[in-house]
C-alpha cells in the first residue's frame, strides 16, 4: 500500500524549536478592503492545524499568502525556515497546496495531471514513474489512471487534486476547504486521506469551514474572523473555554427567545440562536437566579465546536 | 476507501529539492512541455491538417491567382515568393493566436496557472514554458508553407534547413507578445482590437505577399520596424541562398523584439497573477 509521504526518514529532520509556518502581523489589503488584518499564526511541525472561520475571514488569503501568490502588505512570514516571499520558491517546492477551485488540467488524464507537477515539482527523473504510480495509488485512481480528468467523478477529481499536491511528498501540506461542495460520502473518503497524512506527521494547514471536519481532523483549531485569529487551541479546551460542557436550548415565541437572550446577558452568560431556539452556551456555569428565571431547558445537549466558531465570529456573516 | 497507512513506510527518497533554487531553472519549461506534448499527442493530426492546407490554398490562390498576373518578384518566380513569405504568416498565427487564446483561456477559465504557481514556478518561467513551447511549434509548422511550396516546385538548397530555427525565433517573439496582449485584454472579445488593428496589417505589410519597396515611403519605412518583415527577409535569404552579414541585423531585430515582449509579457503576467 502506498505512503503519502516519506516521513523524517531523510536525516533532514526539521528544527522542532521552530514552527513549520510562521506569520506574524500579516495585514492584506485589496483596496478598502482588508482581507487579512494583523494575522499571527504559528503552526508547529507535524500538527494538523484547523483554520475555521466564516467566508471572508481571510482563510483563503492567507493560503495565498503562504505560496507568496499574495503578497503581504506588512508582517513576516516564514514557511518551512525560508522567508516570504524572497525564498518563496524554496518553500513552495518543499511544500505541497491543495486548492479550494479544482483546477486540474482537463484535457489531460489523471496520469498526465500528475506527470506535469512531478517535473514543477522536481522529481527526479528515475522516481517520477514511481512517485506518479505512487500518487495514483493514494488517490485510488490506479484504475482510471489513464481517464481524462473531465470524465473523472467530483470525488475523484478533488482526490486527484489532493495526489497532485502529495506526488513530491511534501512536508507541509497546505488544503485549502478540501471537501467543499462534496457530498458526505465523498468528504468521508477525503477525511481518511487527510487523516493518514495527520498520521505520518506531515504538518498540515487545512482551512474550512465545516466543523465537524475541523473537529475530526484537527489536532489544533484556529478560528479566524475579519482577519484574524481570534481564538485557538485543540478543539476539547476551544469548547471547554468557551461553551462550557452542556447547553440549554431554550425553545419559545420570538418574545420569549428574546427575552431569554437579554436575561442571559444581563447575568453574563453567553448564548446564540439556534434556529427557533436560544441555547445558553455553558450551562452548568449559569448563576442558580438565572437558572429559575429561564425555567427547564426544552433540550440539553453537550457543547460543541459550532458553539464555539458563532460565539465568536458573530451571528451574523457578511 | 482504505485509506494509506504509515504502518507501510516507502523507502524512497524524501520529498523536496536537493540544494538551492536558482533565479531560472528548466524543471517548469520540462513540466509545460510535458503538457503540451500530452496534449499535442492527442491532437496533432487536426493540428498538422490545419497547418499543411492553411498554406497550400494561400499558395494556389496568390501564387498562380497572382502569380499568373506578376509572373516575378524581386526576381523570383512569385509562387516561390509566396511559398516563403507564407512561412511568416503561419509563425505569426500559431504563435500570436495559440499564444494570446491559449493563455487567457488557461489563466482565466481553467486557472491552471494559479496551480502551477503554487508550485515552486515563478511566471517569469511560466512565460518562458509556454511561449517556448508555441515557438518550437511555430518552428516546425512554419516550415509546412516551404514544404508545400517544394512540392509546387521550389528549388531546394541547405539555406531551408535554417528556416525551422528562424521560425522559432519569430514564434518566440510573437507568443510572447500574445501572453502580454493575454494580460492586458479585458476579454477574449478585445482580441478583435488586436487582430484587426495589429496583427493583419503587419503580416500584410512585411513583404509576404509583395515586396516592401513597393509601398509608400512611410509604409516602407513601418514595415522595417515590422518585426514580421525581418523573418521574412530571413527565410528568403536562407531559402534562396542569399544569407550575408546583413542577416545579423534582421536576428538583431528578432532578439531585441523577443527581449522587450518578454519583459512586458511577464511584467503583465505577474500582475494578473500576484496580487
Amino acid at each position: 500500500m502506498a505512503t503519502l509521504q516519506a516521513g523524517s526518514r531523510d536525516g533532514l529532520l526539521p528544527d522542532h524549536t521552530l514552527s513549520a509556518i510562521s506569520i506574524r502581523g500579516a495585514v492584506k489589503r485589496y483596496g478598502a478592503i482588508t482581507a487579512v488584518d494583523g494575522l499571527d499564526l504559528e503552526v508547529p511541525y507535524g500538527v494538523c492545524l484547523g483554520l475555521l472561520g466564516p467566508n471572508g475571514a481571510g482563510k483563503s488569503t492567507t493560503m495565498r499568502m503562504l505560496t507568496a501568490q499574495s503578497r503581504a502588505d506588512e508582517g513576516e512570514i516564514t514557511v518551512l525556515g525560508n522567508v516570504l516571499p524572497k525564498e518563496s520558491k524554496k518553500a513552495r517546492a518543499l511544500m505541497g497546496v491543495v486548492p479550494q477551485q479544482d483546477n486540474l488540467d482537463e484535457e489531460l488524464t489523471a496520469r498526465q495531471n500528475l506527470e506535469v507537477f512531478a517535473h514543477l515539482y522536481r522529481v527526479p527523473k528515475g522516481d517520477r514513474v514511481a512517485a506518479v504510480d505512487r500518487a495514483l495509488a493514494v488517490a485510488q485512481l490506479t484504475d482510471r489512471a489513464d481517464t481524462k480528468a473531465d470524465d473523472l467523478s467530483g470525488g475523484m477529481r478533488r482526490r486527484l487534486l489532493i495526489a497532485r499536491g502529495l506526488v513530491h511528498r511534501p512536508r507541509l501540506v497546505l488544503l485549502d476547504e478540501p471537501t467543499v461542495g462534496l457530498d458526505p460520502q465523498v468528504r468521508q473518503e477525503l477525511w481518511s486521506l487527510v487523516a493518514a497524512l495527520r498520521a505520518e506527521g506531515v504538518t498540515t494547514l487545512m482551512s474550512t469551514h465545516y466543523i465537524e471536519e475541523a473537529e475530526r481532523l484537527a489536532d489544533e483549531c484556529a478560528l479566524m474572523s475579519r482577519g484574524r485569529v481570534v481564538a485557538r487551541g485543540t478543539p476539547a479546551d476551544l469548547i471547554a473555554e468557551h461553551a462550557g460542557a452542556r447547553v440549554d436550548e431554550h425553545h419559545g415565541p420570538p418574545d420569549r427567545l428574546a427575552e431569554i437572550a437579554e436575561l442571559a446577558r444581563q447575568a453574563g452568560v453567553a448564548t446564540r440562536r439556534t434556529g427557533p431556539s436560544v441555547s445558553v452556551l455553558a450551562a452548568e456555569r449559569q448563576p442558580e437566579s438565572l437558572r429559575d428565571r429561564l425555567g427547564p431547558p426544552s433540550v440539553q445537549r453537550a457543547a460543541s465546536l459550532e458553539d464555539v466558531f458563532v460565539v465568536l465570529t458573530g451571528e451574523s456573516v457578511e | 476507501m482504505t485509506a494509506p497507512t504509515a504502518a507501510d513506510p516507502v523507502t524512497a527518497e524524501p520529498g523536496g529539492v536537493a540544494g538551492d533554487i536558482g533565479w531560472f531553472e528548466w524543471a517548469p519549461v520540462r513540466g509545460v512541455w510535458s503538457r503540451e506534448l500530452a496534449l499535442y499527442r492527442r491532437h496533432w493530426a487536426s493540428t498538422s491538417f490545419a497547418a499543411l492546407v492553411e498554406p497550400t490554398i494561400y499558395l494556389l490562390a496568390f501564387g498562380f491567382g497572382f502569380g499568373s498576373l506578376i509572373g516575378t518578384a524581386y526576381g523570383y518566380d512569385y509562387r516561390d515568393f509566396v511559398a516563403t513569405g507564407v512561412v511568416a504568416t503561419s509563425v505569426l498565427f500559431i504563435s500570436a493566436f495559440g499564444a494570446m487564446f491559449g493563455t487567457f483561456i488557461r489563466r482565466t477559465f481553467q486557472h491552471t496557472y494559479d496551480a502551477v504557481l503554487a508550485a515552486p514556478v515563478d511566471v517569469h518561467e511560466l512565460v518562458t514554458a509556454e511561449a517556448s513551447w508555441l515557438a518550437a511549434k511555430a518552428g516546425v509548422y512554419g516550415c509546412a508553407p516551404m514544404v508545400v511550396g517544394i512540392a509546387f516546385g521550389l528549388p531546394l538548397g541547405p539555406g531551408m534547413l535554417l528556416v525551422p530555427f528562424v521560425g522559432f525565433l519569430t514564434g518566440l517573439a510573437f507568443a510572447l507578445f500574445g501572453i502580454w496582449v493575454s494580460a492586458i485584454m479585458p476579454s477574449i472579445n478585445s482580441f478583435d482590437y488586436i487582430i484587426s488593428g495589429v496583427l493583419a496589417p503587419m503580416f500584410l505589410v512585411a513583404g509576404t505577399f509583395f515586396p516592401v519597396d513597393q509601398l509608400p515611403p512611410w509604409a516602407a519605412g513601418a514595415a522595417r520596424v515590422n518585426p514580421l518583415y525581418h523573418c521574412v527577409e530571413l527565410v528568403r535569404d536562407s531559402v534562396f541562398g542569399n544569407l550575408g552579414w546583413h542577416d545579423f541585423a534582421h536576428v538583431g531585430v528578432l532578439l531585441l523584439f523577443v527581449a522587450l515582449m518578454w519583459s512586458l509579457a511577464v511584467w503583465k503576467m505577474s500582475a494578473r497573477l500576484i496580487d
